[in-house]
């Protein structure tokens, strides 16, 4: 056997060689690496440990550098670790941190390579040891190896116990029962007069107060002292992290710390140490003015450092400020300004966001043209950057900030035609939201719309898909407050919309199709001006037959008379007349024609529908441009009744849906949801009006504009009986709206658009009365600010929009075993006399004056040490106290409080009995110390 | 703490990887490259952070360094202070450059064990334990004389053994 591995050894490569032949192989890296691994699993095996080891030193570095799975030499890494010699262990120890974790085998053989190195007199050993244990530690290695590590925190060799404190840090996150061994020699090496120990110590400590600062409060008066007399600047910039944590939680604290945190911001010369003076401040002492305006002070020289970095750690910093303290980016507004256009991306973002944090209703405009215009300079990636923040800014909380949305909207339409623009679907979003809320902003929503539609280039960018799609929708919606729905009929049937995907193809086609029927129905009207109203009341019985139709009957009516004042622009501006009517007729047969070949079911469906339209309509309307009104009457009676019921299907208000409203439909009785749809066609039978002919054109159309399911149908059945008497008290309430109580919401109604808010109260009372807001009416005006020239428009909020699941995240309190651990050590000696000193406050009047100090500590306390195994006696008593914890972890408390319990019963026993017995030298020394020092 | 500290050149390559929490070896290169892709498409003078957090998740910060053909890149949590990182970094190439004399990118190559003993010289566990460079130059030398005579000792006596056995 020594044969071969002698030969082995002697013509082994090196790590040396093999860095080398991959420098220089020609059969290509990957087949390198493999023959090299080959050769390696050989070496492996090998009995002799410098050949191990060296083959284990390469397979380190393919792992290392060239990401190979070494997991299969685990073992052999134990064998190596086993070696006498210092250079076999340092490879083996570097294997076993690169490639062992939790889940590796054998990883409970090491326990004893790793005590007798931790044991070694070799301080360089010992730290190989430490740092191994540093990475691999899982909770059988740390609890151990405590006492070992208990041991070296105390080692003279300054090597050694820096690496021993930084060590706890692991063996306490995985063993948390070692805090009751370890933490008080941890807390002694706070007094270490050498800088590099104390380096760890403090390092440690602001990792652990990290996770859970409250338990680390008892050591304020130490790091304070640390704080107050560090050289060093690592040092102080660790202890500033503590009290950064520790500072929100004491605000005595925070009061007396803020003093040398100042001296220190003015003296240093270090801008790290600088800098986190100022996150110090303003993160955790943004109460305190002074300090706040010193800090800004020292930001602004950050700011206005050549140094990117530090401008954009002093543009971090104002972020931060700005949320309590927005002067201070004001302050510093041109600044901010001037560097969006910085070369460095980081920085362009940082004042992006700093710039949207000023954003109020009263500048918004302003701002954002600046913003637009720096979008269309800058590159791609930044410019939608840009838009992104506007329009996340502006839809906030329902548009909170935006008074004009005239303005916004046209913004809207600007944005989408910058050429980086890839926000589509956003706008696309808030175009269609925008609509359904604000109606007030119609008319220029339609005018948006349609300068989108018209323009032939736009079709071809895919990204603006999704900004046509709104825009093909509004213009079909609102198409009463086109001022030319001619012209907007041939953009939508515009040849290049064959570039469309189908689906917006299919909402193109539908908007086609309202556009055309209000065009049809603008010019019968007029032609039949004579006696509209006759006309409507006439409407055959057959329509409002169907059930769900019924209800809407008044309103619809009164929507008539409404758009019929706005055709005296509509027509002004492009009269409608026969002869275009026509030719919008031809147009729809030549566009449509080719589609009902389609293979998209949703297009074929869209243009089937408007092409059967045309059907029906076309001869009667070309028969009456010849005989002028005089033969077919009774026919264009019939004509005129389809299309005003296709009219009347389409200019019913469409209501935004929250999200939950299904949610909020309970089940009627009776009615199965599950059961087999194969008697719909029964049902749907009965409810079928006799004149299914114009049946099939209304309900497809009516069920998809009102967004309902099948079961609001009987709902709205429901609705029906009691509406007549809702409609009174809405009109009621509208009437004398100022004696109602405001529905609460924060509703802005403006007063003079009293169809609109009639209009909307109807909607709402037909649909679920529950989804839509009420609205009030006059109640709210005060409210308005009459800074504005023009009143803010009214936006439709929904219940659930409104209050919205606020995402506080409430920050998790670890209140895992280590905490626990280690306030079992802090405050565990006051765990017991509490409740004894509690009533000796109580009782003895001498130290009333003291009570004061003592509650804040108390109360902490109380909530400090609920999930605290030792403090269970008194959280028994204290049940009438005030408790912040919330009653679902309870559970969870209380199973892990039955845990430890039972730990302790097993194994604390000792531990309990000598805590006891410190507790009565502890108690004085201890208690005293926070109080005097926090006051 | 220290999350990690790698090397890379500029072409990709990566020179040191160290990650102070264990992760498999896909995810370490699928994270190095990530990083790589930010870096590259960086100007000059420009700022030295990147936004970590797309790459390494919540809570992780990064800065780097370009020296000649290599990026240094240090990332870390809330915990570490930027602009103390930006010197670690800088105490670490200085190391690198006395080790070495003018340390260039083949020594790092060339010399993996060491360049990994000066990293755990300074960096232990994740956390900072040295940042005086001459100390860890002293730490170094010390560790390499160990090595050389614990392999001298025993080179004699095993090639001796060797041949006897024969």
């Amino acid at each position: 056997m020594s044969g071969p591995s002698l030969m082995d050894s002697l013509f082994q490569r090196s790590l040396e060689d093999l860095i080398k032949g991959l420098r220089q192989q020609l059969i290509g890296e990957q087949a390198f690496i493999s023959k090299s691994l080959e050769e390696i699993r050989k070496e492996i095996k090998s009995t002799d440990l410098s050949t191990k080891s060296t083959a284990l030193l390469k397979l380190s570095y393919l792992s290392n550098l060239h990401f190979q799975d070494m997991s299969f030499a685990a073992f052999p890494a134990l064998e190596v670790l086993s070696s006498p010699r210092f250079s076999h262990k340092k490879i083996a120890y570097h294997a076993i941190s690169l490639s062992f974790h939790d889940s590796t085998p054998v990883l409970l053989l090491i326990t004893n390579h790793l005590r007798k190195d931790l044991n070694s007199t070799n301080e360089f050993e010992v730290s190989l040891s430490l740092q191994c244990l540093s990475r691999i530690a899982n909770v059988d290695l740390a609890r151990d190896l405590t006492p070992e590590v208990f041991t070296l925190l105390s080692s003279n060799k300054l090597y050694v116990r820096k690496r021993a404190v930084a060590v706890v840090l692991r063996v306490f996150e995985k063993y948390p029962d070692s805090v009751r061994v370890c933490f008080k020699r941890l807390v002694e090496n706070l007094e270490n007069s050498d800088p590099q120990v104390l380096s760890a110590v403090v390092g440690v400590f602001s990792e652990l107060a990290c996770k859970d600062p409250r338990s680390y409060l008892p050591l304020a008066p130490e790091f304070y002292k640390i704080l107050v007399d560090s050289k060093n600047n690592w040092i102080s910039i660790k202890v500033l992290k503590i009290f950064s944590k520790l500072a929100p939680l004491e605000p005595r604290l925070a009061k007396r710390v803020v003093e040398p945190i100042c001296d220190l911001m003015r003296n240093t010369g270090a801008k790290s140490l600088l800098f986190e003076c100022i996150r110090t401040v303003v993160t955790s002492l943004s109460e305190n003015e002074s300090a706040v305006r010193l800090a800004v002070g020292k930001v602004r020289e950050f700011l206005e450092d050549e140094d990117p970095n530090l401008k954009y750690l002093g543009l971090q910093a104002l972020r931060i400020v700005a949320e309590k303290h927005l002067w201070a980016v004001s302050e510093n507004k041109e600044v901010v300004i001037k560097s969006l256009s910085d070369a460095d991306p980081n920085i362009k973002i940082e004042s992006l966001r700093l710039v949207m944090a000023m954003v109020s209703e009263h500048n918004v405009s302003e701002i954002s043209r600046v913003l637009v215009n720096y979008a269309i300079k800058s590159d791609p990636v930044f410019c939608n950057e840009i838009l992104g923040s506007i329009l996340s800014t502006c839809s906030r909380n329902l548009y909170e900030i935006v008074v004009d949305f005239d303005w916004y909207v046209s913004l809207l339409g600007e944005m989408s035609r910058i050429p980086h623009c890839q926000m589509g679907d956003e706008i696309e979003n808030q175009l269609i939201d925008i609509g359904l809320r604000v109606k007030d902003v119609r008319p220029e929503l339609v005018r948006v719309a349609r300068d989108l539609l018209i323009d032939p280039a736009l079709l071809g960018n895919s990204f603006l898909h999704g900004v046509l799609s709104a825009a093909a929708w509004a213009s079909g919606e609102y198409v009463e407050f086109s001022r030319n729905p001619l012209e907007l009929m041939e953009a939508l049937l515009q040849p290049r919309t064959s570039l469309l995907p189908p689906p917006i193809r299919a909402i193109y086609i539908q908007s086609a199709f309202k556009v055309l029927v209000f065009c049809l129905h603008t010019c019968f009207m007029r032609g039949k001006s004579i006696a509209p109203s006759a006309s409507l009341d006439n409407l055959p019985a057959g329509v409002s037959a169907s059930a769900s139709y019924e209800s809407f009957d008044d309103f619809s009516v009164e929507n008539g008379a409404d758009v019929a004042v706005v055709h005296g622009q509509t027509c002004a501006s492009a009269p409608i007349t026969k002869e275009s009517i026509v030719n919008i007729l031809n147009m729809v047969e030549l566009a449509l024609g080719p589609l009902l070949g389609s293979h998209d079911v949703e297009v074929h469906e869209r243009a089937r529908n408007l092409l059967g339209f045309v059907d029906l309509t076309k001869p009667e309307i070309l028969n009456s441009s010849i005989h002028e009104n005089r033969d077919s009457e009774g026919k264009r009676v019939e004509t005129s009744k389809i299309i005003k019921l296709m009219h009347d299907a389409f200019s019913k208000e469409l209501g935004p849906v929250s999200s939950s409203a299904q949610g909020k439909v309970s089940l009627p009785d009776g009615l199965v949801l599950k059961e087999n749809l194969g008697d719909l066609e029964m049902i749907c039978g009965d409810i079928e009006p006799p004149s299914s002919n114009s049946f099939s054109f209304g309900s497809p159309y009516e069920e998809e504009k009102e967004g309902l399911s099948f079961s609001n149908l009987q709902i709205r059945d429901d609705n029906e009986q009691s509406n007549e008497s809702t409609s009174l008290l809405a009109a009621h309430r509208k009437r004398h709206g100022l004696y109602y109580l405001s529905s609460g919401k924060s509703e802005m109604i403006s007063n003079d658009y009293p169809p609109a808010s009639d209009h909307t109260l109807q909607g709402d009372i037909n649909d679920n009365a529950d989804d839509l807001v009420k609205l009030t009416a006059e109640s709210l005006i005060p409210k308005r600010k009459p800074k504005h020239g023009k009143p803010r428009p009214v936006v439709v909020k929904l219940d659930e929009v409104d209050e919205k699941p606020v995402a506080m995240k409430q920050p998790e309190s670890r209140d895992d075993s280590l905490s626990g651990a280690v306030r079992d050590v802090l405050f565990g000696s006051e765990d017991i006399p509490p409740t004894s000193s509690q009533s000796n406050l109580s009782n003895s009047s001498k130290r009333k004056g003291k009570e004061k100090q003592h509650t804040d500590p108390h109360s902490k306390e109380s909530a400090v040490g609920d999930g605290n195994s030792s403090s269970r006696r008194r959280k028994d008593r204290s049940q009438g106290k005030e408790r912040r914890r919330k009653s679902p972890r309870k559970n969870d408390e209380e199973r892990k409080d039955a845990d430890q319990k039972e730990k302790k019963k097993s194994s604390g026993g000792r531990h309990k009995s000598r805590q006891r017995a410190e507790e009565p030298l502890k108690v004085p020394a201890q208690t005293p110390v926070i109080p005097d020092f926090l006051l | 703490m220290i999350k990690a500290v790698m090397v890379m050149n500029t072409q990709g390559k990566t020179r040191l990887a160290k990650f102070y929490e264990y992760l498999p070896v896909e995810k370490q290169q699928e994270l190095l490259r990530g990083v790589f892709a930010v870096l590259c498409s960086r100007a000059e003078n420009v700022s030295n952070f990147i936004d970590a957090e797309s790459i390494f998740g919540p809570d992780s910060r990064l800065v780097y360094k370009h020296f000649a053909t290599l990026y240094f890149v240090f990332v870390f949590d809330s915990s570490e202070n930027e602009l103390a990182v930006l010197d670690l970094i800088q105490v670490f190439v200085e190391t690198l450059d006395r080790c070495f004399k003018n340390v260039c990118e083949l020594d790092v190559v060339f010399n993996y064990s060491k360049v990994h003993t000066i990293l755990d010289e300074m960096i232990f566990g994740g956390q900072v334990v040295e940042t005086s460079s001459s100390e860890i130059m002293k730490a170094v030398e010390e560790i390499s004389k160990l090595e050389a005579a614990s392999n001298a000792i025993t080179l004699i006596p095993k090639s001796a053994s060797g041949w006897r056995s024969r």
